[in-house]
């Protein structure tokens, strides 16, 4: 990866987008990649925009806080687009030539004539990948949609290694060290408690990252 | 309690071996006071600087915090850190935006009593209308209750300047409290990578006989002028005492510039200070001046830096030195009133030099572009 990738992640509370962020900014750190995590979300409640930011390069990275210029948006609710629960309008606001977009959908979005005209211009690829479907058929429960979300991105493009993406989420959902509040603590608990094990956990999940991985589908702007 | 060893700050802060680790400012702020030798802390939540408590109350259960509570609101909390100082303990807490407002009464009152409290401060904005997002503004009004100020722009530096300003704060010539303030979000729930110290030392901990004035002595000060105040005698006495100490309050953060230079390096640090242009900010918008200014340098652009880390002392000299030789000083901001740029035209011989701008307030990002649109506007 000689330049900096930049993926502003949308999504609503609950759905995991930070939770996603951490993992993936976790795997990058461990493959010695540069990188920086940051959430940004207002009042703490579920269904609320949320979104998160990584920024991965092999040189230093100063710059924080919202990711006005992605390479890659990944888009974790079709009302981030249609309702508008997003801190940035148009969604793809600021999406850098050829960027990538990644939707969790079953079925292409009406995108209005503006946004297709927009995103041709910018030489956008569009992705969609049933995250939720996914999430619900190989993990039951929705609550994995965060995980599928990051299958469909690695399908498009492995930022990291699969054993360094693996490893990250041993370390963000097996040990007691990981510190959420108390929302998140709480979904946590509800996600861990479908599984006996966090191994099962795991397991599951990368199941999910491959399903998803498969699952995915480019759709053309013309 | 966890049995750590202690070793001299100097070699907690230079010598020890560091190593590197993942992690959010909140957890840098968890990792310092681990190594910190806290007897005290007091917390109170509010966003974004919950978090940093919460933590702080995790390390107190594993037994490296002697003693930990939720006080009632912020003004307790900063009250009963006060009482706990003044009893002779090393205490810690941290707020921010609202919280601090709250509080505000509290801070004048540490440094009057010669309190060394070090206080985390995770900036926010301050209503109307409601944010929880970062934003300096607060800074604006702590720069003048007798407190030291550092500001951080990672939590690297989060990290350390909270250990150090312990240090700083004790030091008989100095001993007031120390404010460590650092941008809520953007440093606080970042993730980053960190440098720090095995947890298995701390500092020395706190000698209450460093203090200059004796500590909760009935008859003298600080306690003998809150029980029996001056003015409630002679308002002669009372004038008299106000002119003496205000200035001596002054005197002692003016005498902790030597400490500084000797744990942060020097109140501010500069790359390319000979260049035409020189961005001087402190906090994050430092950070986002270093990609300004590497863009601005890959396309021929004199451009240099000033990271500013005290804000109290205010490194004055050394921006007046740095000003002479500089065309154009951009001080972008992440508030509305631009205190800093008032800061700094306050001390410099040209103030027309000062740009006060980019200025981005109420949480918002600041992309390093419009800090680049002032460089262009001002090398056109």
């Amino acid at each position: 990866m000689s330049e900096k990738i930049s993926i502003r992640m949308s999504g609503l509370g609950g759905q995991g987008a930070v939770t996603a962020a951490h993992i993936l900014g976790a795997a990058a750190y461990r493959d010695s990649l540069q990188v920086t995590v940051n959430p940004f979300f207002g009042a703490e409640k579920r269904l609320a925009p949320a979104e998160s930011y990584v920024r991965i390069s092999r040189e230093p990275i100063f710059e924080r806080g919202e990711v006005l210029y992605p390479n890659i948006i990944m888009i974790f609710h079709p009302h981030v687009i249609t309702m508008g629960k997003c801190y940035t309008m148009p969604f793809f606001d600021g999406l850098q030539e050829g960027g990538t977009i990644l939707i969790n959908s079953a079925t292409p979005l009406p995108l209005t004539k503006e946004d297709r005209h927009n995103l041709t211009e910018r030489k956008a690829k569009i992705y969609y990948v049933p995250a939720t479907e996914v999430a619900m058929q190989v993990s039951g429960t929705e609550l994995s949609t965060n995980i599928a979300m990051l299958g469909g991105l690695y399908g498009i493009r492995p930022l990291t290694s699969m054993k360094a993406l693996e490893e990250s989420m041993v370390e963000r959902f097996g040990g007691g060290k990981f510190v959420a509040s108390a929302t998140t603590a709480a979904l946590d608990d509800a996600v861990k408690e479908k599984f006996g094990k966090v191994s099962q956990m795991i397991e599951k999940n990368m199941e999910v990252i491959r399903k998803a991985g498969e699952s995915l589908t480019e759709h053309s702007l013309s | 309690m966890i049995e750590q060893k202690v070793v001299t700050p100097e070699y907690l802060f230079f010598e020890a071996e560091r190593k590197k680790q993942l992690m959010t400012g909140s957890e840098a702020v968890r990792e310092a006071i681990r190594k910190a030798n806290v007897d005290m802390a007091i917390s109170y939540p509010i966003t974004p600087q919950s978090e940093s408590m919460h933590l702080v109350g995790d390390i107190f259960a594993e037994g490296y915090v002697k003693e930990y509570f939720r006080g009632e609101n912020e003004f307790a909390v900063m009250s009963s850190v006060a009482g706990a100082a003044m009893a002779g303990v090393r205490v810690f807490t941290a707020t921010g935006g609202p919280g601090t407002m709250r509080a505000f009464e509290v801070f004048p009152t540490w440094a009057g009593a010669r309190l060394p409290i070090v206080c985390a401060f995770m900036t926010r904005g301050v209503n109307s209308p409601l944010t929880i997002q970062p934003d300096t503004i607060e800074m604006a009004y702590l720069l003048e209750t007798g407190m030291l100020m550092l500001h951080a722009e990672t939590a690297q530096d989060l990290h350390d300047m909270i250990l150090k300003a312990f240090i700083v704060a004790e030091k008989t010539d100095v001993h007031v409290p120390v404010g460590v303030f650092a941008d809520g979000f953007f440093v606080t729930h970042t993730k980053e990578t960190l440098e720090i110290p095995e947890p298995n030392i701390k500092l020395p901990s706190y000698n209450p006989y460093s203090s200059p004035v004796p500590p909760m002595d009935m008859e003298n000060v600080p306690v003998r002028q809150m029980r029996d105040p001056f003015v409630m005698k002679s308002n002669f006495i009372s004038y008299a005492a106000h002119a003496s100490w205000q200035q001596e309050v002054d005197a002692a953060a003016e005498r902790s510039r030597k400490y500084l230079e000797t744990y942060l390096g020097g109140l501010l640090e500069t790359e390319n200070e000979d260049a035409d242009v020189l961005l001087v900010t402190s906090g994050t918008a430092v950070c986002q001046s270093r990609e300004a200014m590497a863009i601005a340098r890959a396309q021929g652009l004199s451009v240099g830096l000033v990271k500013l880390k005290s804000i109290r002392p205010f490194p004055t000299e050394e921006i007046r030195a740095l000003a002479t030789r500089a065309r154009a000083i951009i001080v972008p901001e992440f508030n509305r009133v631009g205190w800093l740029a008032k800061e700094i035209k306050s001390v410099i011989d040209e103030p027309r030099k000062v740009v006060g701008a980019p200025r981005v307030y109420g949480g918002m990002t600041m992309p390093p572009e419009i800090i680049l649109d002032e460089i262009r506007r001002v090398t056109r």
